[in-house]
C-alpha cells in the first residue's frame, strides 16, 4: 500500500511541511465533499436509485485514492528538491541584485541598515525632496558631517579611510584613477599599521577589517568602477597570502597593491597615451569633454611629440570641470578654446575628432561616463564626426545597463542653486529658499551617463584599440590571466 | 522714427513678441502720419521705413516680417477695394499673364478710403497678434495627456501660458532644461511651480540621459525659417538630436507673425546675421578667464540654434497645427511674392 511507502519519506518532513501536508489534506477533504454534495444534490432530482448510491461510493474511494496519489507526488517532490538543494549549493541562486539601487524597497533597506550599525558605520540621511523617477536610488544631501559620531580606536576603522571617505564626499578627489589610486594607498596604510590580533589569521580577520571601511566608504560617495575593480583584487592578494608570517604577508600585499596601481594606471596611461598619439595627426580639431586625467596626458603628450592641433574643452554645470582641463593644457601650450554643452552642435562643424575619458565600459558595450559624454557623442555622430574613447582595462566591469536610470549617482540637488541672499552671478538662477519652500519643484543633479556603442568608433585600451562590443572578451581574458 | 531706430540697435526690447508689437505700431503711425497720394506711395514709404529697420537689427527677422505683411495688407484691401478678388493679387498664373490686359495691379488710382480701410486691418492685425498666446494655449488640451513627462528648453512665454493652460485639466510632469548660461529654465520652472505643476529642473548635460523618459518636448522659438526649420535658443538643437534618437515628438509652439521668408545657409555668409554670439562673460567670467593662463583661450557663447526642419514634427501657431514640411504654404498666405525683396 501507498501508505508505507509514504512512511519511510514521512520521517524525512520537517514539522512545517507535515503542517502543508495536512493543510492540503483538509482542502482535498472538503472539495472532496463539496463534489460529493453535488453529486448527491445532482442525482437527488431524477430520484434516489440504488445505482447511483453505488456510484456515490464508488466516487468517494476514487476521490480518496486521488487525494493519496497527490500527497505522494508532492511529498516526492518535496523530497526531491531538498536533496537537490544540499547537493547543488548555489546553482538556484543567480546574480544578487545590489542593495544601492533599491531605495524605495524597505525590506532590503532595513536589512542594509542593520549591517552597518553591526559594522559601526554612520548611516546617512535621505534627502528631503527626492525626484520620483529616481526613488530606487539614494538621494543624499551633503548636510551634516557623516563622521561627527564616528569614534577613534582598535575596533573602529583606521584615520585614513575616515580621512580619504570625508575627501570623496567632499568632492577633494575627483576623477576615477584619482580615487582608485588615493584608495589603495589608504589601504596601504592599513596595512603597515595592522597589527593580527591573537589566536587570528591575517588572511581572515583583515579582510573582516576592511569589509567596514569599504561600507564607510560607500556612505561617503558610492564606488565607482574603478575602486570597485581595486577591491576585488585586494580581496583576491588577502586571500592568497595564508601560510605565511605576519610581516612577509603584510610587504608582500603593499607590494602586489602599489604595482597594481603602476601597472593598471600609470603604464596603462602611457601604452593608452602612444596608441592614441597616432590618431592625432597635424591640423586636428579635438573636441573633449570634461576633465579626464588620461586624455589630458593623451593631448599634452600629442603636443610633446610635435603634433600640431587644436582643442576645444566642452564643459557643462555644475561641476565645471573642464575648467581643470583647460588650465592642464594651456599649460602645455596648446590652443584651446571653451564651450559649454548646449553649444556642442554649434562648434560641432569645425571640429574633426572627439576624444573622451570613460568612468567605466559596461559588458553590453555602453560607456559610462559622467553626464554629458553622451550628448557629445550624439553631436558628433550627427556631424559624421568620430569619437575616440580612452579606457584603462581595469575599468571594464560585468555590468550592463541599457539607460542612465537603472543605476546612476544623484548628486547633491544644492550645487545647482544659489545660496538664499548671496550674490548671484545671474539672476534667474533659483535659490535653496524657492526650491525648499515650493512642493511641486524639484531639482536633479545626475553624475554618470550612459553612451550607446553605436555612437562610439573606437576604444583605445593597453590591450590595443578594439569595438566597443569587445568589452566581455578583455573581462574573460584577464580573468583567466589573473 | 530715429528714436525706434536707436531702440533697435540697442536692443531695447524684451523678446520677439514684443519687437514685433513695436515695430508695428512704429508703422502705423507712419501711415498716419506721412502723406502719400496712393498706394503706390504709401508702399514705397513703408519699404523705406523697413530697410532702414531691418539693417539697424539685421538678425531680428520679424522687423521684416512685420513690414512685409503690412505691404501685404495694404495690397490686398486695394484690391478688395476696387472690387476684385484678394486672389487674384498673388496668383501670377501663366493664365493671367497671357489673357488679361493689364499685367500688374498698378496701385496708382488714389482712393480716399484707402487710409481708413488699411488701418483697419492693421489694428485687426495686431489684435490676432495680442490673442496668438492665447489662442496656442487653448489647443493645449489637445496635445497633452494625463501623466506625460514633458520637456522644455529654456523660457518661452507661449510655452508657459500652453502648459498652464493644460495643467487646469491634465496632471503631468515637466522636465525644464535650465539652459545655461541664462539659466532661463530656472524661472520657468519657478513659475510652473507656483501652479502647482511637478516640474523638475536638469543640467543641459542631462537632456540625452532623461530624454528616454520623455513622451514630448515642446520647445518655443525665436523665429520659424521658410524650409519649416528654426532659429531656437541655444541648445534647443542639442534637443531635439536627442529626441530624434529616442524618437520622441518634437512641437514647436510658435504664433504666425514668426514665420520669416529667409533660409538658412550654413556656409559662411548668412552667419553673421544668423547667429549672436554674446559676450564670452556669461560662460566664464572676467575673473577666471582673464588670468594670464587663460587669457589666450577662445570662448563661444552663441544665442541661436538652426533645427533643421527634419528633427520637427509639429508646428502649433495660432491657426492650427501644421507639419515643417508646409510651412511654406503659409508664406503665401503671409507676404506678397514682390515683397520678398525689400
Amino acid at each position: 500500500m501507498e501508505r508505507t511507502a509514504g512512511g519511510d519519506q514521512n520521517s524525512g518532513l520537517t514539522a512545517e511541511q507535515k503542517k502543508q501536508l495536512k493543510k492540503e489534506r483538509r482542502k482535498a477533504k472538503v472539495s472532496g465533499k463539496a463534489t460529493q454534495s453535488t453529486t448527491q444534490v445532482q442525482t437527488s432530482f431524477p430520484g434516489t436509485d440504488a445505482s447511483s448510491s453505488n456510484v456515490l461510493q464508488k466516487s468517494k474511494a476514487e476521490l480518496r485514492a486521488e487525494r493519496r496519489a497527490k500527497q505522494e507526488a508532492d511529498r516526492a517532490a518535496k523530497a526531491a528538491m531538498k536533496a537537490e538543494q544540499t547537493s547543488g549549493g548555489s546553482k538556484l541562486k543567480g546574480p544578487q541584485v545590489p542593495a544601492n539601487i533599491q531605495a524605495d524597497d524597505p525590506k532590503v533597506q532595513k536589512k542594509a541598515a542593520k549591517k552597518l550599525e553591526k559594522q559601526q558605520v554612520p548611516q546617512r540621511a535621505e534627502g528631503q525632496k527626492k525626484v520620483a523617477l529616481f526613488s530606487h536610488l539614494h538621494q543624499y544631501e551633503r548636510s551634516l558631517s557623516i563622521t561627527s559620531n564616528m569614534g577613534f580606536g582598535n575596533t573602529g576603522i583606521h584615520p585614513a579611510i575616515i580621512q580619504l571617505g570625508l575627501q570623496y564626499a567632499e568632492g577633494l578627489i575627483t576623477g576615477s584613477n584619482a580615487r582608485c589610486a588615493a584608495l589603495i594607498s589608504a589601504v596601504c596604510r592599513v596595512i603597515k599599521d595592522y597589527v593580527t590580533p591573537q589566536h587570528k589569521e591575517l588572511s581572515r580577520d583583515l579582510e573582516m577589517k576592511l569589509k567596514p571601511a569599504i561600507s564607510y566608504l560607500n556612505q561617503c560617495r558610492p564606488l565607482s568602477v574603478s575602486m570597485g575593480s581595486a577591491i576585488k583584487f585586494m580581496k583576491l592578494q588577502i586571500s592568497v597570502c595564508r601560510k605565511m608570517s605576519d610581516s612577509e604577508a603584510k610587504s608582500r600585499l603593499v607590494d602586489s597593491l602599489r604595482e597594481f596601481v603602476r601597472v593598471n594606471i600609470v603604464l596603462a596611461g602611457k601604452a593608452i597615451s602612444d596608441s592614441a598619439c597616432t590618431k592625432i595627426s597635424d591640423g586636428d580639431v579635438v573636441m573633449i569633454y570634461g576633465n579626464s586625467s588620461l586624455i589630458t596626458r593623451v593631448l599634452c603628450d600629442a603636443h610633446k611629440v610635435g603634433r600640431n592641433f587644436r582643442v576645444v574643452v566642452v564643459d557643462s554645470r555644475p561641476k565645471l570641470a573642464g575648467r581643470g582641463a583647460l588650465r592642464r593644457l594651456r599649460q602645455a601650450g596648446i590652443q584651446c578654446s571653451y564651450v559649454l554643452v548646449s553649444a556642442a552642435s554649434y562648434i560641432m562643424p569645425e571640429v574633426t575628432k572627439v576624444v573622451l575619458g570613460a568612468h567605466g565600459l559596461l559588458s553590453n558595450g555602453y560607456v559610462m561616463g559622467s553626464v554629458g559624454t553622451s550628448m557629445v557623442a550624439m553631436a558628433a555622430k550627427a556631424c559624421g564626426v568620430p569619437v575616440i574613447v580612452c579606457c584603462e582595462a581595469y575599468k571594464f566591469c560585468e555590468r550592463v545597463q541599457a539607460d542612465s536610470f537603472v543605476n546612476n549617482e544623484i548628486g547633491d540637488p544644492r550645487d545647482l542653486l544659489v545660496k538664499t541672499n548671496s550674490h548671484k552671478s545671474n539672476p534667474s538662477l533659483l535659490d535653496e529658499e524657492d526650491w525648499k519652500q515650493m512642493d511641486s519643484l524639484k531639482v536633479l543633479h545626475l553624475t554618470y551617463d550612459v553612451t550607446p556603442p553605436d555612437y562610439v568608433a573606437m576604444v583605445v585600451t593597453e590591450l590595443g584599440k578594439i569595438p566597443c562590443t569587445s568589452v566581455p572578451v578583455v573581462l574573460r581574458v584577464r580573468s583567466t590571466d589573473t | 522714427m530715429e528714436q525706434f531706430l536707436l531702440d533697435l540697435k540697442r536692443e531695447k526690447y524684451n523678446g520677439s513678441y514684443d519687437l514685433a508689437y513695436k515695430t508695428i505700431n512704429h508703422l502705423r503711425k507712419i501711415i498716419t502720419q506721412t502723406r502719400w497720394a496712393n498706394a503706390n506711395e504709401l508702399m514705397a514709404i513703408i519699404r523705406e521705413a523697413g530697410k532702414r529697420m531691418v539693417s539697424a537689427q539685421p538678425s531680428e527677422y520679424v522687423i521684416g516680417n512685420m513690414v512685409r505683411r503690412v505691404l501685404k495688407i495694404i495690397r490686398e484691401e486695394y484690391v478688395r477695394i476696387q472690387g476684385e478678388s484678394e486672389e487674384s493679387v498673388n496668383k501670377g498664373s501663366l493664365h493671367k499673364m497671357v489673357t488679361s490686359d493689364q499685367d500688374f495691379q498698378d496701385f496708382n488710382t488714389p482712393l480716399k478710403e484707402l487710409k481708413t480701410i488699411v488701418m483697419e486691418a492693421v489694428n485687426e492685425y495686431i489684435d490676432e497678434m495680442e490673442a496668438s498666446i492665447h489662442n496656442i494655449a487653448a489647443q493645449a488640451v489637445e496635445h497633452i495627456h494625463s501623466d506625460e513627462v514633458i520637456l522644455t528648453v529654456g523660457k518661452s512665454r507661449t510655452v508657459e501660458a500652453f502648459l498652464k493652460q493644460a495643467a487646469k485639466k491634465r496632471k503631468f510632469h515637466v522636465i525644464v532644461v535650465e539652459g545655461a548660461p541664462l539659466y532661463h529654465g530656472h524661472e520657468l520652472a519657478k513659475s510652473l511651480a507656483s501652479k502647482k505643476i511637478e516640474t523638475t529642473v536638469v543640467t543641459d548635460s542631462a537632456v540625452f540621459a532623461m530624454m528616454s523618459r520623455v513622451n514630448k518636448v515642446i520647445i518655443g522659438t525665436h523665429s520659424v525659417l521658410a524650409n519649416g526649420g528654426l532659429k531656437a535658443v541655444n541648445g534647443a538643437h542639442m534637443v531635439a538630436l536627442a529626441a530624434r534618437q529616442h524618437a520622441v515628438p518634437v512641437i514647436v509652439l510658435g504664433a504666425m507673425f514668426k514665420l520669416c521668408l529667409l533660409h538658412h545657409s550654413a556656409l559662411g555668409g548668412n552667419e553673421a546675421s544668423f547667429n549672436r554670439l554674446s559676450s564670452p562673460q556669461e560662460v566664464m567670467d572676467h575673473y577666471e578667464g582673464g588670468t594670464e593662463i587663460l587669457s589666450d583661450v577662445q570662448i563661444y557663447c552663441p544665442t541661436f540654434d538652426y533645427v533643421p526642419p527634419e528633427l520637427v514634427t509639429l508646428f502649433i501657431s495660432n491657426i492650427g497645427g501644421n507639419a515643417p514640411s508646409y510651412m511654406y504654404r503659409l508664406l503665401s498666405e503671409l507676404y506678397h511674392p514682390d515683397d520678398h525683396e525689400l
